[in-house]
């Protein structure tokens, strides 16, 4: 089995964003990058199914600036077997990436694409149910759990009431939620002998996909800030302002 | 032309969300059909047609459409879309499912968890977990939207009921087979739409502690909530987790205990009416955004609470 491992490169979680300035969008310069925390999930089920004997090749695949390669490297490193960059300067939205991979998918036959089920910069949650009607491939959304027999895939989803499981045939698109594992570190031998391991490069135009955005963005503003409220001493203060100042009890 | 909503239930009863997401499509257009698809829905479809300015109700009810999968539901769905501007679902597990799968076969990007309508093309949606709102205005002929239904009212139920019109399933090939489920069962109040939710944190130490939470919500007719880090801690199941990448909520009233207040979390409940942080780190970022903060050790504030409010 062959499996390709979408992965975006966003402002680290751990940062603070700020909007810039002229509203036009957050201020990225100087900013730390690191891979989508749920596209770490997608390269770790990948390893994990090729460590159980149940894929032979992972091919990693960004879409964005020169600077994704060093998100590839970190898939690369946590044990993916190859990487491909996508290049374009223009800002991409979930449906002409969609777009990309299904030129990516056409050219590389994987049976399983693993993406997370958002990216946490745009928030979007669309990539992989696109590329699946895209593909005409059944999607499995939100996975917690991924078991791959033969040409099957039973899989527990995380839907609001709970957990739901379901079972698709392969080829299939799936996207990951949290629990699903707990990614790796790559190691320092890993992360050097990853910089051997082979990237090939493109352009959306060699893929003769138009990546157009079709949404105008025309402000980014800060959300109106929650003022801070007061300090409560006892339980019966607290109690007595919220049934009698804030009547909420 | 037209709105269509897909309408959110479990085949037993109509979501409060579709009723949310339907004040955000009137904001766009007063044409507003909804969509009732199920394996056997009809009683539900008299809810949804009992909803204040729906123009009819369609009932699609088919084994095929049965716990609303992505693939039955986008085929059913996106050739009815010839006849209709716009696409609306409320940004629930569902829907999330289901929209981006017809925007991608209608060729349209869709625009997702939208928190205000501006005008039928241009929209306020959060991005970066709720710490920038961007306005986007969409170029595409059609539009498809998920909305967050916390960021509008419910509509309320009309003394007229709309028509309900029965609308053809055409043979839906197999693809993804529905196994089983496992629904919490909890006495409590929805998360999403609970008056109050009181939620736990990293503090709480233990999936016992969490036991007395849920007393404190059996009290208060609550439900029950959690932060990220609990849920990572193994103390209570993923679905009860409120943040960026899980619910978001917005109740009248929203007690966190030891939560310290991660952006990520914050995301899931800043638009509370009113949040209490209880917490004995001072520090806590949770108390910026809390109306009445107390420093204090939740496990002597739980109990004392209880016997109070009992």
């Amino acid at each position: 089995m062959k499996i390709l491992v979408p992965v975006k490169r966003v402002a680290d979680y751990n940062v603070r964003i700020h909007v810039k300035a002229d509203e036009t969008g957050v201020e990225l310069a100087n900013v730390k990058m690191s891979m989508n925390p749920f596209d770490e999930i997608a390269v770790e089920e990948a390893i994990r199914l090729k460590e159980a004997g149940k894929a032979e090749e992972i091919i990693a695949v960004s879409i964005g600036p020169g600077e994704a390669e060093q998100t590839l490297r970190t898939a690369l490193a946590m044990g993916a077997d190859r990487a491909i960059l996508v290049k374009t300067q223009q800002e991409t939205e979930p449906l002409a990436v969609a777009k990309v991979l299904r030129a990516i998918v056409k050219r590389e036959n994987p049976d399983l694409v693993i993406l997370g089920k958002q990216a946490i910069d745009d928030d979007c949650g669309q990539t992989g149910q696109m590329l699946a009607a895209l593909l005409g491939w059944p999607q499995a959304t939100f996975i917690s759990k991924l078991e791959i027999d033969g040409e099957q895939a039973t899989i527990t989803r995380e839907i609001d009431g709970g957990l739901q499981t379901i079972s698709a045939p392969l080829p299939l698109v799936a996207t990951t939620d949290l629990r699903l594992n707990e990614p790796r570190y790559a190691s320092l031998p890993n992360i050097m002998k990853a910089r051997r391991k082979p990237l090939e490069t493109l352009t959306a135009e060699e893929l003769d996909v138009d990546v157009t955005p079709r949404l105008e963005v025309l402000k980014v503003q800060e959300p109106p800030a929650r003022a801070g409220g007061v300090r409560v001493e006892s339980v019966d203060e607290l109690i007595d302002r919220l049934k009698n100042e804030a009547g909420v009890l | 032309m037209a709105i269509l909503l897909i309408a959110e239930h479990d085949e037993n009863s109509l979501k409060e969300a579709t009723a949310r997401a339907l004040s955000a499509a009137r904001q766009m257009d007063p044409q507003v059909d909804i969509l009732v698809a199920g394996e056997k829905c009809a009683a539900i479809a008299r809810q949804a047609a009992a909803l204040e300015g729906v123009r009819k109700v369609l009932l699609a009810e088919d084994a095929a459409l049965a716990h609303q999968m992505a693939g039955p539901m986008s085929a059913l769905v996106t050739p009815l879309m010839e006849t209709y501007d716009a696409l609306v679902a409320p940004a629930t597990t569902t829907g999330r499912d289901i929209a981006p799968r017809i925007a991608a076969l209608l060729d349209v990007m869709q625009i997702s968890d939208v928190v205000a309508v501006q005008s039928p093309d241009t929209f306020v949606r959060p991005i970066y977990a709720g710490n920038a709102l961007q306005t986007v205005r969409s170029k595409d002929v059609k539009k498809v939207l998920t909305i967050r239904t916390t960021a509008f009212p419910a509509t309320a139920k009309s003394a007229q009921a709309a028509p309900v019109e029965t609308i053809a399933v055409a043979e839906i090939p197999p693809g993804v087979r529905f196994v089983s489920q496992e629904l919490n069962t909890s006495e409590r109040p929805e998360l999403t739409s609970a008056r109050i939710v009181v939620s736990g944190g990293r503090g709480m130490g233990s999936t016992e502690a969490f036991a007395m939470l849920e007393e404190l919500a059996a009290r208060l007719g609550a439900a029950v909530g959690a932060s990220r880090a609990a849920v990572d801690a193994g103390f209570v199941s993923n679905d009860l987790q409120v943040g960026q990448t899980g619910k978001i909520v917005a109740p009248e009233l929203y007690m966190a205990f030891g939560i310290s207040g991660a952006i990520q979390h914050l995301a899931g409940m800043k638009d509370s009416r009113i949040i209490v942080a209880v917490n004995k780190d001072e520090e806590a970022p949770i108390f910026q955004v809390a109306d009445y903060g107390l420093v204090a050790d939740l496990f002597k504030v739980l109990p004392e609470l209880m016997e109070k409010l009992g």
